[in-house]
C-alpha cells in the first residue's frame, strides 16, 4: 500500500495494486529461482511500482543490466529479460542466450516486454535463431505509472520528439492503451475533449479500442467525468519559461549554476517576452549570453521563447541568432536548430503576422497584479504568466471552449469533443456542490509549474473541477530542449 | 415391489447385476465387427469403423470403406479409403478421428468425415513401418504413441502441438512386446511394455525395469494390460490366468484374482459407474465376460461438463438445440450463444455452393457485433477452405486489427494488411507488415507503396535510421527531400569520414542539397564550416596543437591564448564575427591569461562596444581589484554605481547615487553598507533620501 497515492479524489493505489498484481502473476509463472536482466531504461519506472522486496518474495535472486556478450554467472533456474520492444535490445538478448547455451546447466529463459509485445521483435529473435529458447514471452502493460495521488506519467523520454518531429505515434498508441487500462479500473470516461493532432489520434485509437472490446461491458461506476487530451505543441511557450514555484525552481536549478544576478536578468527578459515587449528584434541579453558562451540549452530556451512569443522571428533576426550560435558553439548544432524548427519552437514568422498578442489577451496569459503569497489566479506559478495549457483546461470547465473559438483556431491542430455513452445505471447524478473530476493528459510532457497550477485550480473553493494529471513525461524546459538536441559526435 | 428385483441376478457374494437393452443399434452392418478396425469416442461419442481388407488376402483389390456412426448407430459419414494401410483408429478429445497409417502418416477427419489435416510420426517410420499404435488422452489433449518395425516407441503427447519424442531403446528387445500401453504420470507421457516376464517403463530419458507390488509368482508372460481413464489404475493379465489390479505406479496393489482362464483375453478395460467408488475391470474373451473388482476409488472422476456437451452438439451440427440449452441455462453470451454461433459460421463458410457475398452477409446478419465472436477465426476457416475472397469479406467485420493483419499477410494481401495496420495505430503491426512488404515487393514498388502511406513512410524512416542508413538516403532522394538529405550528409560527415578531405566532400554534398532545398542559410553555414575545417587543419599543421572540431569562437580563443593575435584577428575578420562578441571573446581570453597589460592596451584600442563594466567584472572574477579599479572609472554613468560597488568603493558609489538622485541606486548602495565602516555612508544616504522627500 502506497499511502501517498490514495489521498486524492481518485485512489491511484488501485492502479498501482493492479500493476503489481500483474507483475507477481508473471513472476510466479516462472517457477523457481530467478535472475532478472534489465533494460536499464526500465529500472526507474519499475522502482515506482515494485521494490526489490517484492521481487525477492517471488524468488528473484539476482539482477543484471542488459549488456552484450555473456550473462554474469548466476545459480538460478530462470533468466528473465525485462525489456522495451526494441530491435537493438533483441540483438543483445540473442547474444546473451547464444553464449549461455554453450556452458553449464540448462536454464529457462523468458522475456517480459514492457509495455507491449512486439511481432517485429519476435521476428528478429526468430531470425537470430533464439525465439524457441524462450518459454514465456509476455507483455507487461506498464503504461501509466502513478507518481503521486493526482499524477501519472508514462516516463517516455522520447515521446515529444517521436510525435512531433518523426511522426512516430508509438507512444500515442501506448497512451491510448494506458487510458483503456484506467477506464477498466475507474470506469468509462463519458466525455473526451481534445486539442491538437496527437490528441485527435489518441481519441480515435481509444474509440477504436473500445469497439474491439465490445463483449465486456464495463460495469464500474465512472470516477472521471471527463478527459482532456492536450498536445504539447498547442502550448510550446510554457515549458520554455523558468518555473517559479518551489518544486519547479528546484527542478530548474538542479545541476545548473547561475549567479543570482544573472538569474534575475534572465527572468526579466523572459517576462518581457511573455508580456509582449520587444519580441521582434535581437535581444542584447541573449547576445551577451552567446558571447560569454553561457550553456547552449539556456540560450536555445531563450531564443525559442522569443520566437514563440512573436509567432516566429523575422528572418533577419532568426538568421542572426542561428549564425551566432553556430559560430560560438559549433556548426554541428545546425542539426539541433533544424530539429527546433521542425518542432515549431524556432521559426520564421510567416505572413508577417504576430498572433501571440491576440492569444495573450483573449486567454489572459499575462496578469500584472500577481499576489504570490495568496494567489487568486494560476499566473502566480510564473510570476505573472498564466500557463496557456492550464488556461485552456480552466476555460473548458467554465464557461466552455465555445467562448474562445477564435483562439482555438489560431492554435495548432483540431479541437474536438467525443462522448462515450454510458448505460443508464452508471450515469452520474451530481450532488449540488460536488466537483467534477477531469483527467488531463499532456501528450509530449508536462512541467511541475503546470501541475502546481492545476492543483491550485483543484483546491479552489468554487472551482468546480478537480484534476488528475497524466503525461508522457515529467519535464522542464532544459530536459525538453535537450531531448531535441542532436550531437553527431 | 418384486418387479424391481425380478431381473437382477447375483454376481458373486455381495453384488447383483441385471441385463436389459438400452437401445438397439440402427446400423446395418454387412460385415462382422471383428473384421473391422473400430474406435468409439468416450462419453457416448461417435463410432468409427474401417472395414479392414488388408488383413484378408482375398480382397486386396477392394478399397476399404471408412464409416462413422453416432453412438446409436445412425450413419454420419461414409467414404472410400484411398490412402495407405491403417494400423489404428482413435478419437481425439475434440472428436477428431485420427487414422494412423503403417507409413507413419496420420490423417485427421471430422465427425462428418471431412478431411481436416495430416501429419507424420517422423521419417524413421517410413522405412520401418508401424506395427502398432495407440491414441491416448491427457490433460493437455490427445496423444499418439506408436511402435515401429524396429521395435522403437515414438510418441506425441498432444497432436495439436506436435512434438515427436523418440523413446529410449529397450535393451535386448528382439520382437514386439506382448502388450503395451501409454501412461500419463506427473503430466508426462510414458510407455509401459511387457516382454515375457519383464515389465519396462519408458520415459524420455531412460528405460527402467519395474515390478508390480505384490505380484504373484510364476508369471512367465503378461498377456494384456489396461490403464484406467484417469491413468490412476492399471490391470495386468498374465499367462497364469492371474489378474493384478493396482495403481499405475505399480507401487500399490488394490486387488488380485485368479480366473483360471489361460487364454489371452480379446479385451480388458476398466469400468465404473458415475459417483461410485467401486472400480472394476471387465475382461472379455470370445464367449465370456468377466467383471473383476473391489477397488475403492478415492477420487471421483470428472463429469462431462456442460461445455463439452455443447461442443458435442455443435460437432453434430445441432446448433439450434445448443443455443436453446445455452439460453435455458442462462450461460453468459461469450461462453454460450456466441461460441455456438461462431461454430455455425465456421460450418457455413464450408458451403461451397453459396456465394461469398451471401455467406458473408448471412454470417454478419446472425452474428452482428455479438460479443466474443472472432470474425478472424471464421475468416481463417474460410481461407482454410480455399475461399480467400470470403475470408477478406469476413475480416471486414473484425474490429481487432491485431487479428486482421496476420491473416491478411498469410493470404498475401499485404497492402490491405498495411492499411488495416495503419488504421489500428499499432505501430508494431505496421512495422511487421512493412517488413513483409519489403521482402515481397521489388524495391521500386515497395517505395511507391510507402509513398502513398505517409504514416508508414515515417515509421519506415525511423526503422532505417537505426537499421539501414543507406535506405534512408534513398527514401529522401525519392521524395526530393533535399533538406533532410542535407542533414543526412552532415551526419555522415561526422560518422563515416576520418580524413579531412572526406569530411569536406560530405559537407559539400550537404551544402549542395541545402541549395536545392532553397535553404540558403544552411548552405552558407555548411560552406563556412568547410572553410573552417580546412583552416583548422592548416593551423594544426603550422602551429601544432588541436584545432579540429573546435567551434569558430573556440578557435579564435585558442589562438589568442597561444599568443597568435594576428591570426585571431584575421580569422575574426574572415568569418565576420560581430564586434561585440569579439570584444567579449578577447576580454575573456586575456583575463584567462592574466595578461593585464595586453588587456589594458586592448581596452584602449577603441571605444568598447560592450562598455567597461564587463572589464570590471572579469578583473574581479580573477581577484584583481587593482586592475578592476582602472576600468571602474571608465564605466558609463548608468552602470557606474554597480561598478563602484563591485570594486568595493561604497562611499564613492553613494556619492554617484546621490548625484543621480536615483532611488533604486540608493537602496542598492545601502544594501552594501555593512557594519561600522560604512556607517557614515549609510547616514549620508538616509539624509539625501530625507532631503529628496522634502522637495
Amino acid at each position: 500500500m502506497a499511502a501517498h497515492l490514495s489521498y486524492g479524489r481518485v485512489n491511484l493505489n488501485v492502479l498501482r495494486e493492479a500493476v503489481r498484481r500483474e507483475l507477481r502473476e508473471f513472476l510466479d509463472k516462472c517457477a523457481g529461482s530467478k535472475a532478472i536482466v534489465w533494460d536499464e531504461y526500465l529500472t526507474g519506472p519499475f522502482g515506482l511500482i515494485a521494490q526489490y522486496s517484492l521481487l525477492k518474495e517471488h524468488e528473484v535472486e539476482k539482477m543484471f543490466t542488459l549488456k552484450g556478450s555473456r550473462l554474469p554467472a548466476a545459480d538460478v533456474k530462470n533468466i528473465i529479460f525485462f525489456v522495451r520492444p526494441r530491435l537493438e535490445l533483441m540483438d543483445i538478448i540473442a547474444e546473451n542466450v547464444l553464449s549461455e547455451d554453450k556452458r553449464g546447466p540448462a536454464r529457462d529463459f523468458h522475456i517480459l516486454f514492457v509495455p507491449r509485445r512486439s511481432l517485429l521483435c519476435e521476428q528478429r529473435l526468430k531470425d537470430l535463431g533464439v525465439l524457441g529458447s524462450f518459454i514465456h514471452r509476455e507483455e507487461y502493460s506498464l503504461d501509466l505509472i502513478p507518481f503521486d495521488g493526482d499524477l501519472l506519467s508514462m516516463e517516455s523520454e522520447g515521446a515529444f520528439k517521436e510525435c512531433y518531429l518523426e511522426s512516430d505515434q508509438t507512444s500515442l498508441y501506448h497512451a491510448a492503451k494506458g487510458l483503456m487500462t484506467l477506464q477498466a479500473l475507474y470506469g468509462t470516461i463519458p466525455q473526451i475533449f481534445g486539442k491538437g493532432e496527437c490528441a485527435r489520434q489518441v481519441a480515435n485509437m481509444m474509440i477504436r479500442m473500445k469497439r474491439e472490446f465490445t463483449g465486456s461491458q464495463n460495469s464500474i461506476f465512472p470516477v472521471f467525468d471527463n478527459l482532456l487530451l492536450l498536445d504539447r505543441n498547442v502550448d510550446l511557450l510554457t515549458p520554455l519559461a523558468t518555473q517559479l514555484t518551489y518544486e519547479g525552481l528546484i527542478d530548474e536549478i538542479y545541476g545548473i549554476q547561475n549567479t543570482s544576478e544573472d538569474f534575475f536578468d534572465k527572468l526579466t527578459v523572459e517576462q518581457e517576452f511573455m508580456s509582449g515587449i520587444d519580441t521582434d528584434k535581437v535581444n542584447s541579453y541573449i547576445e551577451d549570453c552567446i558571447a560569454q558562451k553561457h550553456p547552449l540549452i539556456k540560450v536555445l530556451r531563450l531564443v525559442c521563447l522569443q520566437s514563440v512569443c512573436n509567432s516566429g522571428l523575422k528572418q533577419k533576426v532568426l538568421d542572426y541568432y542561428k549564425k551566432e550560435i553556430l559560430q560560438t558553439y559549433g556548426y554541428e548544432h545546425i542539426l539541433t536548430l533544424y530539429n527546433l524548427e521542425k518542432a515549431g519552437l524556432l521559426k520564421p514568422q510567416t505572413g508577417g503576422r504576430n498572433n501571440y498578442p491576440t492569444i495573450r489577451k483573449t486567454l489572459r496569459l499575462w496578469m500584472d497584479d500577481v499576489n504570490e503569497q495568496n494567489p487568486t489566479d494560476i499566473s502566480y506559478v510564473y510570476s505573472g504568466y498564466a500557463p496557456l495549457s492550464v488556461r485552456l483546461a480552466q476555460l473548458l470547465s467554465r464557461p466552455g471552449w465555445r467562448s474562445i473559438e477564435e483562439v482555438l483556431r489560431i492554435l495548432p491542430g483540431p479541437h474536438f469533443e467525443e462522448r462515450q455513452p454510458l448505460p443508464t445505471g452508471l450515469q452520474k447524478k451530481r450532488q449540488p456542490g460536488e466537483n467534477r473530476v477531469t483527467l488531463i493528459f499532456f501528450l509530449g510532457g508536462v512541467t511541475f509549474a503546470e501541475i502546481a497550477a492545476l492543483r491550485f485550480l483543484s483546491q479552489l473553493e468554487d472551482g468546480g473541477t478537480e484534476y488528475v494529471i497524466a503525461t508522457t513525461k515529467l519535464m522542464n524546459g532544459a530536459s525538453w530542449i535537450e531531448s531535441l538536441m542532436e550531437k553527431p559526435f | 415391489m418384486d418387479c424391481y428385483t425380478a431381473n437382477w441376478n447375483p454376481l458373486g457374494d455381495s453384488a447383483f447385476y441385471r441385463k436389459y437393452e438400452l437401445y438397439s443399434m440402427d446400423w446395418d452392418l454387412k460385415e462382422e465387427l471383428r473384421d473391422c478396425l473400430v474406435a468409439a469416442a468416450p462419453y457416448g461419442g461417435p463410432i468409427a469403423l474401417l472395414r479392414n481388407p488388408w488383413r484378408k488376402e482375398k480382397a486386396a483389390s477392394v478399397r476399404p470403406v471408412l464409416e462413422i456412426y453416432s453412438a446409436s448407430g445412425l450413419p454420419l459419414a461414409s467414404l472410400l479409403w484411398k490412402s495407405g494401410t491403417v494400423v489404428s483408429l482413435g478419437w481425439s478429445a475434440e472428436e477428431e478421428l485420427l487414422c494412423v497409417q503403417e507409413d507413419g502418416g496420420v490423417l485427421v477427419y471430422g465427425l462428418h468425415g471431412d478431411f481436416r489435416r495430416h501429419f507424420s510420426m517422423g521419417n524413421e517410420v517410413l522405412q520401418n513401418r508401424i506395427l502398432d499404435a495407440r491414441i491416448f488422452h491427457t490433460e493437455f489433449g490427445s496423444g499418439v504413441a506408436i511402435l515401429t518395425g524396429a521395435h522403437r516407441f515414438i510418441l506425441s503427447a498432444n497432436v495439436s502441438d506436435l512434438k515427436l519424442r523418440r523413446m529410449p531403446e529397450v535393451p535386448g528387445l528382439q520382437g514386439a512386446p506382448t502388450c503395451w500401453t501409454a501412461l500419463c504420470q506427473d503430466r508426462v507421457a510414458h510407455i509401459l511394455l511387457a516382454v515375457g516376464p519383464d515389465l519396462y517403463l519408458l520415459d524420455q530419458s531412460a528405460c527402467s525395469a519395474v515390478t508390480p507390488f505384490g505380484l504373484a509368482p510364476g508369471v512367465s508372460s503378461f498377456l494384456q494390460m489396461a490403464v484406467s481413464f484417469t491413468y490412476r489404475h492399471l490391470a495386468l493379465f498374465t499367462d497364469t490366468g492371474y489378474i493384478w489390479m493396482g495403481t499405475a505406479s505399480l507401487k500399490e496393489k488394490l486387488c488380485e484374482f485368479n480366473c483360471n482362464i489361460r487364454a489371452p483375453p480379446k479385451q480388458m478395460v476398466w469400468c465404473s459407474r458415475p459417483r461410485s467408488k467401486e472400480r472394476a475391470v471387465v475382461v472379455a474373451w470370445e464367449r465370456r465376460l468377466m467383471v473383476v473388482g473391489d477397488a475403492p476409488e478415492s477420487i471421483q472422476y470428472k463429469q462431462l461438463t456442460i461445455q463439452v456437451l455443447l461442443d458435442r452438439l455443435v460437432l453434430r451440427r445441432l446448433y439450434p438445440l445448443a443455443i436453446q440449452i445455452c439460453e435455458y441455462l442462462r450461460l453468459p453470451e461469450v461462453q454460450g450463444v456466441s461460441r455456438i454461433l461462431a461454430h455455425w459460421a465456421c460450418y457455413k463458410v464450408q458451403q461451397k455452393d453459396v456465394s461469398d457475398e451471401d455467406v458473408a452477409r448471412a454470417i454478419n446478419q446472425k452474428l452482428g457485433d455479438t460479443p466474443g465472436v472472432s470474425y478472424s477465426d471464421i475468416a481463417a476457416r474460410a481461407y482454410g477452405c480455399g475461399r480467400t475472397e470470403l475470408a477478406i469479406k469476413l475480416l471486414e467485420y473484425e474490429p481487432r486489427s491485431g487479428e486482421q493483419v496476420p491473416l491478411l499477410l498469410k493470404m498475401k494481401r499485404s497492402k490491405l494488411a498495411l492499411s488495416k495496420a495503419i488504421e489500428s495505430g499499432d505501430t508494431d503491426l505496421v512495422f511487421t507488415v512493412l517488413l513483409h512488404l519489403k521482402n515481397e515487393l521489388n524495391r521500386g514498388d515497395f517505395f511507391m507503396t510507402l509513398r502513398n502511406q505517409p504514416m508508414a513512410l515515417s515509421l519506415y524512416r525511423q526503422f532505417c535510421k537505426h537499421q539501414e542508413l543507406e535506405t534512408l538516403k534513398d527514401l529522401y532522394n525519392q521524395d526530393d527531400n533535399h533538406q533532410e538529405l542535407g542533414s543526412f550528409h552532415i551526419r555522415a560527415s561526422y560518422a563515416a569520414e576520418e580524413r579531412i578531405e572526406g569530411r569536406v566532400a560530405a559537407l559539400q554534398t550537404a551544402a549542395d542539397a541545402f541549395y536545392k532545398a532553397k535553404n540558403e542559410f544552411a548552405a552558407k553555414a555548411t560552406e563556412d564550416q568547410m572553410r573552417l575545417l580546412r583552416l583548422q587543419r592548416r593551423l594544426e599543421d603550422e602551429l601544432g596543437g588541436r584545432f579540429l572540431d573546435l567551434s569558430l569562437h573556440d578557435t579564435v580563443t585558442t589562438l589568442i591564448l597561444g599568443g597568435h593575435n594576428k591570426r585571431a584577428e584575421q580569422l575574426a575578420r574572415d568569418f565576420r564575427i560581430p564586434d561585440k562578441r569579439l570584444w567579449w571573446l578577447k576580454l575573456t581570453a586575456l583575463a584567462d591569461l592574466e595578461d593585464w597589460e595586453e588587456l589594458e592596451k586592448f581596452s584602449k584600442s577603441k571605444k568598447s562596444p560592450i562598455g567597461y563594466l564587463p572589464f570590471v567584472e572579469i578583473c574581479m572574477k580573477q581577484h584583481n581589484k587593482y586592475e578592476a579599479k582602472k576600468y571602474a572609472s571608465r564605466v558609463g554613468p548608468e552602470q557606474k554605481v554597480k561598478a563602484l560597488l563591485l570594486v568595493g568603493d561604497v562611499a564613492q558609489a553613494a556619492d554617484v547615487a546621490i548625484e543621480h538622485r536615483n532611488e533604486a541606486e540608493l537602496s542598492l548602495v545601502l544594501s552594501h553598507c555593512t557594519g561600522a565602516t560604512d556607517g557614515a555612508t549609510a547616514d549620508k544616504i538616509q539624509r539625501a533620501r530625507a532631503q529628496a522627500q522634502k522637495k
